[in-house]
């Protein structure tokens, strides 16, 4: 017991550190910084006016597409469920260039608005920004919207069928009241995620009208190297995202639930022609819209893949060492945070909460807000570049560390109901346990989080944009710089690389925790 | 010996005053009816459960203050015994060390031991690939190598079928009390009491009664047992 707490206070202490430190740093910087301008003004009004239209497209779009996945049973059913889970892992440069063949100036609706004589389209600005972000949450809301559909209680559908109701009625009396708990949770999550989206404002954004708190602060590194602005505007982003987090928390967001989403459930309000004409359609839509955009990746990128520069593969090793390192680190705190939670939850619940808390920390801090902190605090001692991949390694870890203590926290839990009595009557403390109980039983979901935090850390286009220089980058910021110089044909190779790169490894390290798992 | 020395287990608003000797080694039967708080004693021996008031001893160590891995105990409980991601052998050396670093001597102690329960030839398959009654074997085992000189079995063979619960029983005693532990054995069942239990704790009513021969007591029950017989 004391060892565990001790492990998590050091975990902890480590977190606190590099989400919290930054963040005081940020605000103590920021006191000596200048005023805000108009142009700085413009950020915060674009960053919450994106948000709140993605999250409500989203919500939106989902609503129908959760229901008619509610609602119907067909071949494929269950690997689109599965894809929908997919955005999560796809870098946001990879996904936001495959935007860009199909909506982009010369993308697939250009090309046939072209043929019919109308003019291109052009994504850059705020459609494109929330294009992007419906992109990657309109998966996230169906999942959490269809979990809340098939959680109604079957029995009541049926209930429905024999009190003769229609579909209105069906609606106000089951459908309404389940949207009304969940969607606001949902909403509110998504405009939390896009307040700090930064890769896709970098790409699709920019200029006086579309650019975020985020970009802002990257613009005021790069261009004029103004570290007071862009400590003000570390500090602004912190509020907002902050806030955003705090409502989220007290609308009481839906987790994401891995199980339970294969049974659609039987309908009779539903049945008629019209009714499965909507749902055939919304789901055809919607797995169009996901699937376009990675098709055009992989078929622009298998011919460019042979003749990819050297400097890209060098990137992409980069970014596999970054990757598998960031998750080693995600496991090494989330263990003793989620052990020393788990071990004073019976004693003092209280503090327990406290220690999980810290674990989630990251959730209000965005990665550029971390980097502005730590690049003020070692400006002056190091040079940052040689810096780049050890901070990236700890901030991308500090970002999946809310997912691995979901993944993990809970099967502790269940491990420690069946077997911690036996394992106590035995002596089985410390390091012997966890070698022999813990960590064998918690094989799966220690290499879930450790393939989410791989595919994460691998995909990721955030601090390490402050960091480095062309000399260290990870691949995904050597693709943007490939986009940055119109260097098409070598962005579409790359972009196939590192989404294959992200997928793998996901898979990969997932895997290792199913193969051979203890029955 | 084992002394309850005016002890009060106190579990939500259950409460169960202990105040007896276990004198003798052997196997001593604890009936009673079910909620009575037969596994709460049995809680507070292996240190699940520190007492509201009064020592629990052995000889004369105030066992008290120690963790449930440094008492002289061993439990074996309804179920969750074994770790179903180690072997058998595994299993059983963890009650050599748990950190299951063994000398090559003490793993033949853990062969020998698992050889002497009938599990010859069994000794690397994993719980799933064992049946319920050589599951409960290997369990037997680890609390043999164990070697602590008190037993505490929490109704371990309650999964089994009759006779394979009868033939447990015989071979936990044919063991156990053949090497000097002493045993206290919960069970709802009587007849397993008269089986292999020479005394019988009575835990009812909210108390927890000295050891009687297991023969009169059940022969001349007490109204709280005879409700709970019939």
């Amino acid at each position: 017991m004391t060892r565990a707490l001790a492990g998590g206070g050091l975990a902890a202490a480590f977190v606190v550190a590099l989400t919290l430190g930054p963040l005081v740093v940020v605000a103590l910087w920021a006191e000596a910084g200048s005023g805000l301008g108009a142009g700085d003004w413009a950020a915060i009004r674009f960053t919450l006016w994106q948000a709140l239209l993605s999250a409500l497209f989203s919500v939106a779009l989902a609503i129908p597409v959760a229901r008619a996945l509610a609602r119907r049973t067909f071949p494929g059913r269950g690997l689109l469920v599965l894809l929908l889970g997919a955005p999560f892992i796809v870098p946001v440069i990879v996904a936001v260039l495959g935007l860009l063949a199909v909506f982009g100036r010369t993308g697939l609706v250009s090309q046939t608005l072209g043929a019919l004589g109308m003019d291109p389209l052009s994504i850059y600005g705020l459609h494109g920004v929330v294009l992007a972000h419906v992109f990657f949450n309109l998966p996230l809301a169906t999942r959490l919207i269809l979990q809340g559909w098939l959680a109604i209680p079957s029995e009541r559908f049926r209930l429905a069928a024999t009190l003769g109701m229609g579909p209105v009625d069906v609606f106000r009396q089951l459908e309404w009241p389940m949207l009304r708990a969940v969607v606001p949770g949902v909403a509110m999550l998504i405009f939390l995620i896009c307040t700090t989206s930064f890769a896709v404002a970098l790409t699709l954004g920019g200029g006086p009208r579309a650019t975020t708190i985020e970009l802002a602060i990257y613009q005021a590194f790069l261009f004029e190297f103004d570290l007071g602005k862009a400590a003000v505007l570390a500090t602004i982003q912190f509020a907002v995202t902050g806030a955003a987090a705090a409502l989220a928390a007290w609308v009481a967001v839906p987790a994401v639930m891995g199980a339970g989403l294969d049974r659609p459930v039987q309908r009779w309000d539903a049945a008629r022609g019209a009714a499965r004409a909507i749902d055939a359609a919304w789901i055809g839509l919607a797995a169009l819209f996901l699937l376009v955009p990675l098709s055009m990746i992989v078929l622009r990128g298998v011919p460019q893949l042979a003749g990819l520069p050297p400097q890209v593969f060098e990137a992409a090793g980069r970014s596999v060492v970054v990757a598998v390192l960031s998750a080693c680190l995600v496991l090494v705190l989330a263990l003793p945070l989620a052990s020393a939670a788990q071990a004073l939850r019976g004693a003092r619940p209280m503090a327990a909460t406290v220690v999980e808390s810290v674990g989630y920390l990251s959730i209000a801090a965005s990665p550029l807000v971390i980097g502005t902190g730590l690049f003020i605090v070692l400006f002056p001692i190091a040079n940052p570049a040689t810096l780049a991949l050890p901070i990236t390694i700890a901030v991308n870890a500090a970002m999946s560390l809310p997912f691995a203590l979901r993944a993990i926290l809970p099967e502790l839990g269940a491990v420690e109901a069946q077997y911690g009595r036996t394992a106590d009557a035995l002596g089985m403390r410390g390091w012997a346990r966890l070698r022999w109980l813990i960590l064998p039983r918690l094989r799966r979901p220690l290499g879930f989080a450790a393939g989410l935090a791989a595919a994460l850390s691998m995909g990721d286009l955030g601090v390490i944009a402050l960091f480095a220089n062309s000399e260290n980058a990870t691949l995904p910021l050597q693709l943007y710089q490939l986009m940055a110089a119109y260097r098409t044909n070598d962005a579409a190779g790359a972009a196939l690389l590192l989404l294959g790169l992200s997928l793998v490894l996901f898979w990969a390290i997932d895997r290792g925790g199913r193969v051979n798992a203890a029955v | 010996m084992l002394r309850f020395d005016q002890v009060m287990l106190q579990q939500g608003t259950h409460v169960l005053a202990a105040d007896f000797a276990v004198d003798e080694p052997g196997i001593t039967a604890v009936v009673g009816p079910s909620g009575a708080g037969k596994s709460t004693l049995l809680s507070a021996i292996a240190g699940f459960l520190t007492p509201a008031k009064g020592r629990v001893m052995w000889g004369d160590l105030d066992l008290n203050p120690l963790g449930p891995g440094e008492r002289p105990v061993s439990v074996v409980f309804q179920d969750n015994n074994l770790f179903p991601h180690l072997d058998a052998r595994r299993n059983v050396a963890l009650g050599v060390a748990p950190n299951l670093r063994l000398s090559p001597e003490d793993m033949g102690r853990v062969d020998a031991v698992l050889d002497r329960v009938g599990l010859a030839g069994k000794e690397a398959r994993k719980p799933a690939a064992l049946s319920g009654g050589e599951q409960s074997r290997v369990a037997l085992a680890r609390v043999l190598v164990r070697d602590r000189p008190l037993v505490l079995l929490d109704e371990p063979f309650a999964a089994l079928g009759p006779a394979l619960k009868a033939e447990m029983l015989d071979l936990a005693r044919e063991t156990l009390a053949a090497e000097g532990k002493t045993v206290l054995l919960v069970t709802h069942d009587p007849d397993d009491a008269r089986r292999v239990a020479e005394r019988t704790i009575l835990v009812a009513e909210g108390r927890a009664h000295p050891p009687v021969q297991t023969a009169s007591l059940l022969d001349n029950p007490p109204p709280a047992l005879a409700a709970y017989l019939t």
